[in-house]
């Protein structure tokens, strides 16, 4: 469990280091997984509307540096980047309708493969949790599935339809092979592979008639048991959900499917863009009003399922819409926020005496 | 051959008389001034309408009372009546309202762009696309989205 003391609730967010270097707005930062041990220094890899993506490293002083720019591969706004989970691998999802896959070779990074297929923007990206599959979603509503097979080729090896409007972002379970989508349609979505027909179907739909989101959902985490998930929405709340039961092994009569735990609501005035999990099992969430809040889960059971509550909230984190927020999987005290006003941060939660 | 129009025959209003502020009353000249509904839409009133040569005050689109503003919360919010219920350029006027505002105003402020309350078919659906800012990032690296927009926010149109 966590070695932050909630009870006390004396926290504070504190600012270690503004990046700067892109020239447009930040839209996503992804951790690399296995940088930040065995000598290998922490990496942090943000992309943005300025068509690049870019490498920031922490060196021996301790200071962030960007190590590479990726660019003049995406010809339009880079809107999603995520590490596979070996952390040799970088895709990245443009709204010119391709996804690249980056790797480093030397001190550059080299694009080593292009995705194409999807009809119109790509808004997310997702490797499971083996890295053999890449999930994307895309404007065009659909979400696709590609295997990865020697001598770094991709194939696509499923199309998913059901969502009605464009799909906002895709997140694997950390262990199963269970991938979940948020949309503009303003449902979640469950998809899991028959294992006999080598084909992929949607196992359960969240929407608002199961205590979902009432407008656009924009992102989503699990925690680190993968037993909750949470999802963040146009419509100023977070929900947390029950997510214990595989839906591999769901019942047709809806029985042992995921259910609605609790809502969050009234701690952000504007669209919620982000959210993620820490290790320490802190929710971070980062929105259009600018700000950062924290929440922990309380050991308080007044409320069936748990309920959490606001542990810190950051006003004024950035100087324009925080898009997003992602904790540093080796260091979880660790968060980084992208914004709309180009730069990107990292904080330092500690314990105010 | 000239393409049909969503609005054949728009009824035009005449414009509103610019009014200039009374520097007099002003007496410490390093007052900071907060920006006002007056000045929000004296940067868009000329818009140009995406299909006739009249700027969206003149078509009443938009008017001085359709502006609400909260400068110490950084707030504006435009409601615009588009010419007809079914117009199909409602969004593209939304749009360019919203690209006009992000130029013109500092970026700690938040703009929301919506149509009038029972102006327009699928109101719901135009609000939410126009309040979509990653839609709306896409529709202007449309390279034929963008050029609609540039003509309409053309300055040689006053």
């Amino acid at each position: 469990m966590s070695d932050i003391d909630m009870v006390d609730g004396n926290l504070a967010l504190k600012e270690i280091q503004k990046l700067e270097g892109h020239t447009d707005r930040v839209w996503s930062l992804a951790w690399n997984p296995t940088a930040g041990a065995g000598g290998l220094p922490p990496m942090l890899a943000s992309c943005s509307g300025d068509k690049t993506a870019r490498i920031w490293q922490q060196g021996p002083s301790g200071s962030w540096d960007c190590a590479a720019v990726l660019e003049d591969t995406h010809n339009r706004t880079v809107r999603s980047c995520a590490w596979s989970p070996c952390g040799k691998l970088l895709a990245t999802g443009s709204f010119d309708a391709t996804t690249a896959i980056w790797q480093k070779s030397g001190g550059d990074f080299e694009c080593i493969a292009t995705l194409e297929g999807h009809e119109n923007e790509v808004k997310g990206v997702a490797w499971n949790p083996s890295g053999s599959l890449l999930a994307t979603c895309s404007r065009d509503k659909s979400v696709w599935i590609w295997e990865m097979q020697p001598g770094n080729e991709f194939e696509c090896v499923a199309v998913l339809q059901g969502h009605t409007q464009d799909v906002k972002l895709v997140q694997w379970h950390p262990h199963l092979d269970v991938l979940v989508s948020v949309s503009y349609d303003n449902s979640i979505k469950v998809w899991i592979e028959d294992g006999d027909l080598d084909d992929w179907s949607c196992v359960q739909t969240l929407g608002e008639s199961s205590s979902g989101h009432s407008s656009t959902v924009w992102a989503l985490s699990f925690n680190p048991a993968g037993d909750r998930m949470v999802t963040c929405s146009d419509d100023l709340t977070m929900k947390i959900w029950d997510t214990s039961s595989n839906p591999s092994q769901f019942s047709g009569d809806g029985i042992g499917s995921w259910f609605h735990l609790c809502t969050l609501s009234g701690y952000h005035d504007r669209t919620v863009f982000s959210v993620n999990w820490s290790r320490d099992g802190i929710i971070a969430t980062g929105a259009a009003d600018d700000s950062i809040c924290l929440f922990h889960e309380t050991k308080d059971y007044l409320v069936d399922g748990g309920s959490y509550k606001l542990i810190l909230k950051k006003n004024k984190a950035h100087d324009m819409d925080v898009n997003s927020v992602q904790w540093n999987p080796k260091e979880p005290e660790i968060l980084a926020s992208a914004s709309d006003d180009g730069s990107i941060k990292l904080w330092r939660l500690t314990q105010v005496p | 051959m000239p393409r049909e129009l969503i609005n054949a025959n728009p009824v035009v209003h005449g414009k509103k008389e610019r009014r200039f502020r009374d520097e007099s009353l002003n007496t410490d000249e390093y007052a900071e001034e907060p920006i006002d509904q007056q000045e929000i839409f004296d940067h868009v009133r000329d818009i140009k309408d995406p299909e006739h040569p009249y700027s969206l005050e003149e078509l009443n689109v938009v008017s001085e009372d359709s502006i609400e503003v909260d400068d110490k919360l950084n707030h504006v919010r435009v409601t615009f009546t588009p010419t007809v219920e079914h117009c199909s350029m409602a969004t593209i006027i939304g749009l360019c309202l919203r690209v006009k505002l992000m130029r013109s105003l500092p970026s700690r402020y938040k703009i929301d762009i919506r149509l009038a309350p029972g102006s327009h078919a699928t109101e719901a659906a135009v609000n939410k696309q126009l309040n979509d800012k990653e839609r709306v990032a896409a529709a202007l690296e449309n390279p034929n989205l963008a050029e609609v927009v540039a003509e309409c926010l053309a300055p040689t149109f006053v």
